[in-house]
């Protein structure tokens, strides 16, 4: 809802140009990207509104590339991000388990695409979210959202930067075909309306500065290059001044920090958005482009009597265990329609264990599921 | 105090990160030593400058140094050194990268970095071989060498670290030894000091991996190699094909003035600032 006399604005966006501007709006002012279908008006928009903000755009090389700039703006200081689809997202997954173990803040958006490989481009998809959690080697904690409609995009982009900046952690944005180029009107608050969260800075001299500590929070202060703390960053395990360690004792504690600082704000970083639940017999879970279909196709169930609720996850991963594990404990049954043939599905039947009846809708031909075809299955669940 | 000593507690996590891993007469160590006095000569501030390393043997420089450091991923230093410039060109940016990162994993991003002309410092230290792993043919292997993934020789053919940069646009290519250590003061210390892309290759030598297989000696007898390979750039003029067969030629080899890729984008700043937009 837009507020009355908003000092806002409304604007006609498609979800690409809608994640540029939470982007900026968030603060980010450095993005370097590859060209690729369908992410490619994120880079165009960021190369003439980034320079008018004393941003810097970059066309780099290659993905690979495009994180590396990415991560080293981000430690000079600078919030920075790139955006790319399932080819880049592949090459790009080298240095995102630099910017996890490094904790280096930046926000990687994938617009999906069909895969694998050069897939179906530029077919809508959600093939990647097993990517997007698993994609880098080695154990790792990420942060993944999903993005599901224009307004969405400015609002999850703000989001994964707060996340990103908090948890100094690199925050992956999904979003796919349709969403990216769905071009419909959008509100645009003032800047002034828009959280803000920026890293928290060392503010002990640099002497004492211990640049990987552990506090309360498992999330040590981060001084930018150049401003006098001198500490030295690595994709080795190191220890608590950042120097490479074999040492077992401080390998162990340096990844349950990395793990800690994410699962002890599973309250913080999950989201999700729930529709009819209050007495809602027939679930479905989706996210994406699915959740709108999704969204049409219970309010036409209910129309017809059939009590459904929709649950539209904002969060992937960390997977909102706790907000999804007591609803299924009290609903008859859940769907989980989504455009691969059930990586979502997959983690909604681990965390049920059997408690309630969970049904999948797969697609895998490029094109949306529709609202009714969702409508079909929950009358016949 | 002796100099070296100054420079010693000056520049080097001495305190904390050693002794390092070299081999015993490695070259990357007469490389350290010629960065820092490169770097004190420039009279630039610590806290300006960031050393980025890529992975190999050469890549672990960057823990021993007190700069401000980053040690990425394999073939990548000059991504993130592209970054940290762009969002903060006060700082100077100094990569370290060897003969397999720079040229091999990371010669893409090589090439880019040199044809963008940003205001960084590429040192390759070429050692003709992957070290760290144990001894792999690398685009500087030469024809015919023996490593542990050509033990029946090697059939590919070595490129030329230094004029691919010339060729992909850098504005200054230099070429040094760690034998003429004096000379790669100087080159380092330009380098640093040029306004634009430079690099700077500097022939090293694995008496370890390479030398022994190849039997090439130990590493005084490989720096001797170097010593009688090298052609400094002034004399070249002055010899004969016959007689420059089988060397290379070290100094400064192109120092030209190009437009650097951040006052370029000052000017494009400019021109988006001075744009209406097209979204509001």
């Amino acid at each position: 809802m837009i507020p009355k006399k908003s000092p806002g604005r409304q604007v006609l966006l498609q979800g690409n140009e809608a994640i540029v501007e939470g982007a900026l709006a968030a603060g980010c002012r450095f993005f370097a990207g590859y060209p690729i279908t369908p992410a490619t008006e994120i880079s165009e928009v960021m190369s003439y509104r980034l320079p008018a903000v004393d941003g810097t755009f970059i066309q780099m090389e290659d993905e690979i590339a495009s994180l590396g700039a990415v991560i080293g703006a981000s430690l000079a200081g600078v919030k920075a991000m790139t955006a790319t689809s399932g080819p880049g997202f592949s090459l790009m997954q080298e240095n995102l388990g630099f910017a996890c173990v490094a904790e280096v803040p930046c926000v990687i958006v994938n617009v999906m695409r069909g895969g694998p490989s050069t897939g179906l481009p530029t077919h809508v998809s959600q093939g990647d979210v097993m990517q997007a959690r698993w994609g880098t080697h080695g154990d790792h904690p990420i942060i993944v959202l999903a993005a599901s409609t224009t307004q969405d995009c400015f609002s999850v982009t703000v989001r994964a930067f707060n996340l990103s900046e908090k948890y100094r952690t690199p925050v992956i944005i999904l979003t796919d075909e349709v969403v990216a180029h769905t071009r419909e009107k959008i509100y645009i608050p003032h800047q002034e309306e828009v959280e803000v969260v920026d890293r928290i800075r060392p503010n002990m001299p640099p002497d004492w500065y211990i640049p990987y500590e552990d506090n309360s929070r498992g999330v040590p202060p981060m001084s930018p290059f150049g401003e006098g703390y001198r500490c030295h960053v690595t994709g080795l395990i190191h220890d608590v001044r950042g120097f490479p360690t074999q040492r077992p004792d401080e390998i162990v504690a340096f990844m349950n920090r990395l793990f800690r600082k994410i699962n002890q704000h599973f309250f913080d970083i999950q989201t999700v958005s729930e529709e009819h639940m209050d007495d809602a017999e027939i679930v479905v879970i989706a996210y994406g482009s699915v959740a709108r279909s999704a969204r049409r196709a219970v309010k036409d169930a209910r129309l017809r009597g059939v009590k459904a609720g929709l649950v539209q996850l904002v969060t992937l991963w960390p997977f909102p265990r706790q907000i999804v594990e007591p609803l299924l404990r009290r609903v008859k049954a859940v769907l989980v329609p989504e455009l691969n043939m059930g990586q979502m599905s997959r983690e909604v039947k681990r965390v049920n264990q059997g408690a309630t009846r969970v049904e999948t809708l797969n697609r895998i031909d490029g094109s949306l599921i529709t609202p009714g075809e969702i409508l079909n299955r929950l009358m016949k669940m | 105090m002796a100099e070296i000593t100054r420079l010693i507690h000056k520049y080097l996590r001495h305190d904390k990160k050693f002794p390092h891993v070299w081999c015993p007469g490695c070259g990357n160590g007469i490389l350290l030593g010629s960065l820092i006095r490169g770097i004190d000569r420039t009279g630039l501030e610590k806290d300006d400058i960031v050393i980025v390393s890529g992975i190999g043997c050469s890549g672990r420089i960057s823990v021993y140094v007190d700069f401000n450091t980053l040690h990425t991923t394999h073939g990548r230093a000059l991504t993130f050194a592209t970054g940290i410039k762009l969002a903060n060109p006060r700082l100077h940016v100094i990569v370290i990268m060897g003969d397999g990162d720079a040229t091999a994993i990371g010669g893409n991003h090589f090439i880019h970095a040199a044809r963008r002309n940003l205001n960084l410092t590429a040192i390759v230290v070429n050692n003709s071989i992957y070290g760290m792993t144990g001894g792999q043919y690398s685009p500087t292997t030469p024809y015919g060498a023996l490593a542990t993934t050509a033990l029946y020789g090697n059939i590919e053919h070595a490129f030329s670290i230094a004029e691919l940069a010339v060729m992909a646009g850098a504005g200054m290519v230099a070429r040094g030894t760690v034998y003429h250590a004096s000379l790669l003061d100087d080159l380092i210390e330009k380098a640093i000091m040029k306004r634009g892309f430079s690099v700077v290759e500097v022939i090293s030598h694995c008496h370890t991996q390479y030398g022994r297989r190849n039997l090439m000696g130990d590493a005084v007898e490989m720096m001797r190699r170097q010593k009688e390979s090298a052609v400094k750039i002034e004399k070249v003029a002055s010899m004969s094909e016959e007689e420059l067969q089988g060397r290379f030629t070290i100094g400064i080899l192109v120092d030209r003035d190009l437009p650097i890729y951040t006052h370029e984008y000052r000017k494009i700043r400019e021109a988006a600032r001075a744009a209406p937009s097209r979204i509001r």
